[in-house]
């Protein structure tokens, strides 16, 4: 069209190359048949049967997806709750406790939650990190849950408790069908960030408890290998997943 | 039937419950430990001690004092505050034409064009990081590319890992989509109406652009800017990857105090700074937003 629309098209693709191109790299190499990421010299997956064949890995593997199914779950229900109650009552505490977590530095909960453990005389391992997760993942699921909320509309409850529903039956049959996009979004997303922290697990993690993210950076402290590619990989694939899903449940859940 | 107020009781009170303790509590623990003493392999000592036949407090002020003692944390301080302004700026410059762009294209390629930014900002945050350190490795792409072109010009060839330079690019790459998508929300509800008048009256591209857009999305601005600011501001993981000694941030600190040093009071001083510096990042972010939305 014209020459500021082109100037902005061309910046912005740009900057889609520049946020694409290094995971692409990650990928491409996670098939190359070399040691090095440096050249291009054959396809090979010897990476992902070396990672497949990796014991630390795979319950590594194992842990991540036990920490981030107990958290999502629990964290999905109190964050209902949480969504619920800011979107019905004008509250004074709840909100800001919920957004904090989201606002401050992970590494801020991380330290404060190490010392809150050692207090308590707890050890610290797979309980520990879940309590954790629970509590950053909550205001994820309360903000996709609020959300949906304010797009219920009203006169539909009403009508239920006229008919003679007691709150309850109205939560069940009207209020939680309508509210389940939301909901599973939410419990979605809370999953995804759960398998894929690494700074508030970095401090609650006890010796013996490690996460994929966790494995992850013990191996590129030491070098850079492409078994780490593969790993990546196959995380990049389960989250590309688990966030079209959110998308298509509820496109607003992942601007907020 | 259940009253309102026990209806409200069964929302509110479970995720308050949690968030007190495993939130809030933590926080107040922190502050006290930054008032203690370390143990004696490190970790706290007692805060209390029975001396004389009586109880007797163990607190101290030094942890603090310590801070002030050389100048060395302070400088580490503003040295951070500096890579989070410096990223928050870079952020503005890139993020903007993309929201803009995505904001200005056909409405039904809008939300695939969002998404396409969002993604990789939830692909893991290691792997994003890693992804970096491959490019700035003297073997990988970005290295070469930039020593061949210092090459052509006979200049030395340098090298991009472990400096301060690298601990930029990956912080500005991990933190662009928090910039993009508050701008976004905000450039998508501006009117084409008011451009349209503007040109009518005969101003151009750039006077409308500086006249009207930039300073209608400046609350989009002010949030996207707390939402890169302050997690960079406590970041350690990039300085700690891809840093060296050169590129090394407060949060490495913390980092050092809770795991390798094992002086949590000391550890709890530094983050207690951190945490009064994120809240006045948000208040003062807050205040500007709605003085800017006006």
């Amino acid at each position: 069209m014209n020459n500021k629309n082109r100037l902005l098209i061309f910046t912005a693709l740009a900057v889609y190359g520049f946020l694409y191109l290094p995971l692409l790299i990650v990928v491409v190499y996670s098939f190359n048949d070399s040691k090095l990421n440096a050249e291009w010299v054959g396809f090979s997956l010897k990476w992902y049967d070396k990672l497949f064949h990796n014991n630390e890995i795979l319950s590594a593997a194992g842990n991540s997806l036990i920490i981030a199914g107990i958290s999502a779950l629990v964290a999905t229900v109190l964050g209902t709750l949480a969504g619920m109650a800011m979107y019905q009552y004008r509250l004074k505490v709840l909100p800001g406790l919920v957004l904090a977590p989201i606002a401050m530095p992970d590494i801020l909960m991380g330290v404060s939650l190490l010392l809150f453990f050692i207090m308590l005389n707890m050890s610290l391992g797979l309980i520990s990190i879940i309590l954790a997760h629970i509590t950053f993942c909550i205001g994820f699921v309360a903000l996709s849950v609020q959300a949906r909320m304010s797009g219920i509309d009203r006169s539909l409850t009403e009508a239920a408790r006229d008919l003679g529903a007691n709150p309850w039956q109205c939560f069940r049959m009207i209020t939680l069908p309508l509210l389940a996009p939301g909901i599973l979004a939410g419990a979605l997303m809370a999953f995804t960030l759960s398998i894929d922290d690494f700074v508030v697990t970095f401090f609650v993690a006890g010796v013996g408890s490690s996460t994929l993210p966790l494995q992850i950076y013990s191996m590129v402290k030491i070098a850079v290998t492409p078994e780490v590619n593969a790993i990546s990989t196959l995380l990049m694939l389960l989250t590309l997943i688990l966030i079209t899903l959110v998308a298509r449940l509820s496109p607003g859940a992942l601007r907020s | 039937m259940i009253s309102k107020s026990w209806q409200q009781r069964l929302l509110t009170l479970p995720p308050l419950g949690y968030l007190l303790v495993l939130f809030a509590i933590p926080t107040l623990i922190m502050l006290f430990a930054s008032f203690r003493y370390t143990g004696e392999y490190g970790g706290l000592a007692p805060w209390y001690a029975y001396k004389d036949g009586g109880l007797t407090l163990e607190l101290t002020l030094e942890n603090w004092q310590r801070l002030f003692e050389t100048d060395i944390y302070l400088r580490l301080f503003v040295k951070s505050i500096g890579y989070a302004v410096f990223t928050t700026l870079l952020c503005i410059l890139l993020g903007y034409p993309l929201a803009l762009m995505i904001a200005r294209s056909p409405r039904k390629h809008r939300d695939l064009l969002l998404l396409l930014v969002i993604l990789p900002f939830w692909s893991n945050f290691l792997v994003r990081i890693y992804a970096w350190m491959i490019l700035l490795s003297p073997n990988g792409a970005v290295t070469q590319l930039i020593n061949s072109i210092r090459d052509v010009f006979g200049l030395a060839p340098v090298s991009l890992m472990y400096s301060a330079s690298a601990v930029i690019i990956c912080l500005v790459y991990v933190h662009l989509p928090f910039m993009v998508l508050p701008l976004y929300a905000n450039l998508e509800k501006h009117s084409s109406a008011l451009l349209d008048a503007a040109q009518d009256l005969g101003a151009n591209r750039w006077r409308r652009f500086w006249n009207i857009t930039w300073p209608l999305s400046l609350p989009g601005v002010y949030a996207g800017s707390i939402l890169v600011f302050i997690p960079v501001l406590g970041m350690f993981a990039i300085p700690d990857l891809l840093g060296g000694t050169d590129g090394v941030m407060i949060a490495n600190v913390i980092k050092q105090q809770f795991v390798e040093s094992r002086d949590w009071p000391f550890g709890s001083v530094l983050s207690m700074v951190l945490t009064a510096a994120a809240v006045l990042v948000v208040l003062l972010g807050a205040k500007f937003g709605r003085q800017g939305g006006r």
